[in-house]
């Protein structure tokens, strides 16, 4: 129930039921003596639960009532108390949430882990060591994730003390050809940090069974930059825009603002403006075919090796839609185009030759597509490589919390711009686009049928726009110049990234900065999959599997 | 074929040699017309120091490594790419191998676990090698420079020979900080080389201090290590 939405459907206010038709004295007989206290959150109601009970209460929650969907874990310390709470949603239907608050005493911050409930919770949790210091009972491999294993104290926490200096040793990978390896039937090989197929620094540990991969381990981190120290030392109002545009930098800058913008304005009760929500929904899918397009280059890259056609293509057309967002934002990259209540200025004049440039985008971009699909769908070698490589089977697409066009190819019918509605996506006429290949292959189709969608859904904003009456294009709503929520609200929200579900948790003290922001990151979950995808495959397919994940390390380490 | 003569060159006539001589003395046949032509004249000779016909070799034609990294990355291949094609100026080959590169364009933050890896990568190189700073990321941190894990720029950690500021820096930026980069190769100059804060070390040799003494049971006196220091460092 954000602001950003229109009051349609008879649906209640915020202040009075936070999730809409969950039945939470029911659920609280359900967790039974595992929960100690109830508290309210801006989206949902939050159980406090013993910390030796998580398990239990997580796993009521997802078989009796179908809370499949464990979309984020944020680990937070208060001066008296550490907490991890669980934002759990269903993937029938994502504005069914709850809460599962677990607090810990400072002197002794354990709680059980989730991970035998939920798979995905094993990187969340190892985030929330790392970051904030809390442990976690029975978690299968709890160490650093994000920062290098030597590193001392827990940044998030209250007492780091950012001016001690650190060591980091740079220790040679395991040798695979160590005399202790080479009667072995295997071998390691280490892909990454610095490669041309990890898009970016990532580093692979796979081992090598011949050519199939019998195990391969993320190594993430090398982009760790505090993101969420960022966030939670800029104001509200205006300093902490400019950093979701580097979060996923694909040119997914306004999607992202667009998650910020949305937890923010909800916390604050800022409505916006009817005319400024369809100038975010056309910016917002401009993005989103930039960031596809990429996708698509890059994996292509990786399929076919070189800097071929099929790359300078696919930038050849962000290009065009850069230009285009360029006019609009003024900077091709780093958008900084939402503001908390509207846009930061409207469409450039003259507005007939801006929305020209754009139909003419969108009037092209048929045959574009057919070119693509010549190229590479079309393509019998390109069939070989990705057809059923890389098979990602929804059920355990949902134990990771994958989300985005990876689940969507997995015949996963989930799009929050549908199924939890925000913007003027509602109102406009468009198809959430799955695919049941569950593979490579069907990744890449979904991403390139997306672009499609993404095109209708401009046409008609551009529509909306061009008939706009001239007294009514309101960018912004009025928003006073320091925002103040009051202390202790706790929001989590999320919009429907290029990648998948990016959410962010907020929870305000009283300042003018949040007290804790937490970034819920599509491709990091997304990311944590990977083995499942491409153990038992060949490494090629290894690589293929990592490029049509589509993962942007900006947003993988924060 | 055939001839019914002879040919008439060199039985009866210095004709030919003459015309011959005469055309590379005076104008240049059009078919040979290029500036290098022009350049050596008459003359089949030039005279240089091989110094300078090697930087001018070397500004000319400069390998990049293929080094991505953060959000500057994407416009670097957009650099790479068509339009604003960085190849155009005898310097775009992107080669994935940093022991095949002669530049290393560095876009995007540096942080702690990543630092050592990038004074591998740069330690890899072959000599001569540059190193352009690709946005305010890598000269100084930019937006993150307050974060607990980034390194305040890449010069901390390896010699840089141009920045361009930016976040990100346009294309049109990068081509003109490669032009200027090429241009200084071609006079010779290069960035005097400093010890650098971030120094890869064996842990056995730092000097002993709290920290050393607690992770004295974690890591190996022979491993590499870097000191990763926020408050100290510019
Ligand atoms: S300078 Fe800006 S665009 Fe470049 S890596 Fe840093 S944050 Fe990203």
């Amino acid at each position: 129930m954000s602001q950003t939405e229109e009051p349609a459907d008879g649906e209640a206010e915020p202040e009075e039921s936070p999730a809409r038709g969950v039945d939470y004295d029911a659920i609280e007989g359900l967790l039974g003596d595992a929960v100690v206290s109830r508290e309210t959150h801006r989206n949902a109601e939050g159980f406090v639960v013993r910390a030796d009970r998580v398990q239990d209460a997580l796993s009521s929650l997802k078989e009796e009532a179908g809370f499949d969907h464990l979309s984020n874990v944020t680990a937070q310390e208060y001066a008296d108390r550490f907490e991890s709470i669980y934002h759990l949603k269903k993937y029938d239907d994502p504005t069914e949430e709850v809460s599962v608050v677990v607090p810990t005493p400072r002197d002794r911050p354990v709680s059980q882990s989730a991970e035998p409930v939920f798979r995905t919770a094993d990187w969340h949790e190892r985030e929330a060591y790392d970051l904030v210091g809390i442990e976690y009972d029975e978690h299968p491999d709890l160490r650093r994730i994000l920062l290098p294993e030597t590193w001392q104290g827990h940044p998030l926490g209250r007492d780091y003390n950012q001016d001690k200096p650190q060591i980091v040793t740079f220790e040679e990978h395991e040798n695979p050809l160590a005399d202790d390896h080479r009667d072995a039937d295997t071998m390691l090989v280490n892909i990454g940090p610095h490669h041309p197929a990890t898009h970016g620094v990532l580093h692979l540990k796979a081992v090598l069974d011949g050519e199939t991969v019998a195990d391969v381990e993320s190594d993430i981190g090398y982009l760790h930059r505090c993101e969420e120290q960022m966030a939670q030392s800029g104001t509200y109002r205006h300093q902490i825009m400019p950093y979701p545009d580097r979060w996923d930098y694909g040119s997914a800058g306004i999607l992202n603002e667009w998650a910020y913008a949305r937890v923010a304005e909800d916390l604050n009760d800022i409505e916006v403006p009817e005319y400024a929500q369809v100038v975010r929904t056309m910016s917002a899918e401009l993005c989103r075919i930039a960031a596809h397009l990429l996708a698509l280059g890059t994996f292509c890259l990786d399929i076919y090796g070189d800097f071929t056609a099929i790359f300078m293509y696919a930038m050849r057309d962000r290009e065009v839609v850069q230009n285009i967002l360029e006019d609009l934002t003024g900077q091709r990259m780093m958008f900084n185009y939402l503001r908390l209540g509207g846009v930061v200025w409207d469409v450039p004049e003259p507005r007939e030759e801006f929305f020209a440039q754009v139909r003419e985008f969108l009037a092209d971009l048929p045959n574009r597509i057919d070119e693509y699909h010549d190229l590479i769908t079309e393509n019998e070698l390109f069939q070989l490589r990705t057809v059923d490589t890389g098979v990602l089977e929804p059920e355990t697409a949902k134990e990771y919390g994958v989300t985005g066009p990876v689940a969507r190819a997995s015949g996963i019918d989930y799009d929050l711009r549908r199924d939890d509605p925000y913007g003027y996506y509602e109102h406009l006429d468009w198809d959430v686009i799955t695919d049941d290949g569950k593979d490579n292959y069907s990744r890449l189709l979904v991403r390139m049928r997306e672009v499609e969608q993404s095109a209708r859904i401009i046409e008609q904003c551009v529509d909306l726009l061009e008939d706009w009456d001239e007294e009514e294009r309101e960018i912004q709503a009025n928003v006073p110049r320091t925002l103040n929520p009051e202390p202790d609200a706790e929001v989590y929200r999320a919009v429907e990234g290029a990648k998948g579900e990016l959410g962010i948790y907020i929870r305000s003290d009283g300042t003018d900065t949040p007290a804790r922001f937490k970034i819920r990151s599509p491709c990091f979950s997304n990311l944590q999959a990977l083995p499942e995808m491409a153990e038992g495959e060949y490494v090629p397919d290894l690589i293929a599997t990592l490029g049509s994940l589509d993962i942007i390390l900006g947003e993988v380490d924060r | 074929m055939s001839r019914e003569k002879p040919r008439d060159d060199i039985i009866d006539t210095t004709a030919p040699q003459t015309k011959t001589r005469e055309d590379r003395m005076s104008e240049v046949d059009s078919r040979f017309n290029s500036t290098l032509r022009e350049a050596f004249g008459s003359t089949p000779f030039i005279l240089t120091k091989f110094d300078s016909f090697m930087n001018w070799v070397r500004g000319s034609s400069m390998f990049m490594l293929q080094f991505g990294i953060a959000c500057c990355s994407i416009e670097m291949m957009h650099t790479y790419a068509v339009k604003h094609d960085l190849d155009r100026f005898g310097s775009g080959v992107p080669r994935a191998s940093p022991r095949q590169a002669d530049v290393m364009i560095v876009p995007g933050t540096i942080v702690s676990k990543f630092a050592p890896r990038m004074k591998r990568v740069y330690d890899q190189m072959p000599e001569p090698k540059f190193v352009v700073n690709m946005g305010s990321c890598s000269t100084s941190g930019g937006p993150f420079q307050q974060g607990y894990n980034v390194v305040k720029g890449t010069e901390e950690v390896i010699p840089v020979d141009i920045h361009i500021p930016g976040c990100p820096p346009r294309p049109e930026a990068l081509v003109y900080g490669i032009a200027k980069l090429q241009e200084r190769v071609r006079n010779g100059e290069t960035s005097p080389v400093t010890v650098k804060p971030y120094e890869l070390e064996q842990f056995g040799d730092l000097e002993t201090d709290e920290l050393v003494e607690k992770l004295a049971d974690d890591i190996d006196e022979e491993s590499l290590v870097m000191r990763y220091n926020w408050a100290d460092s510019p």
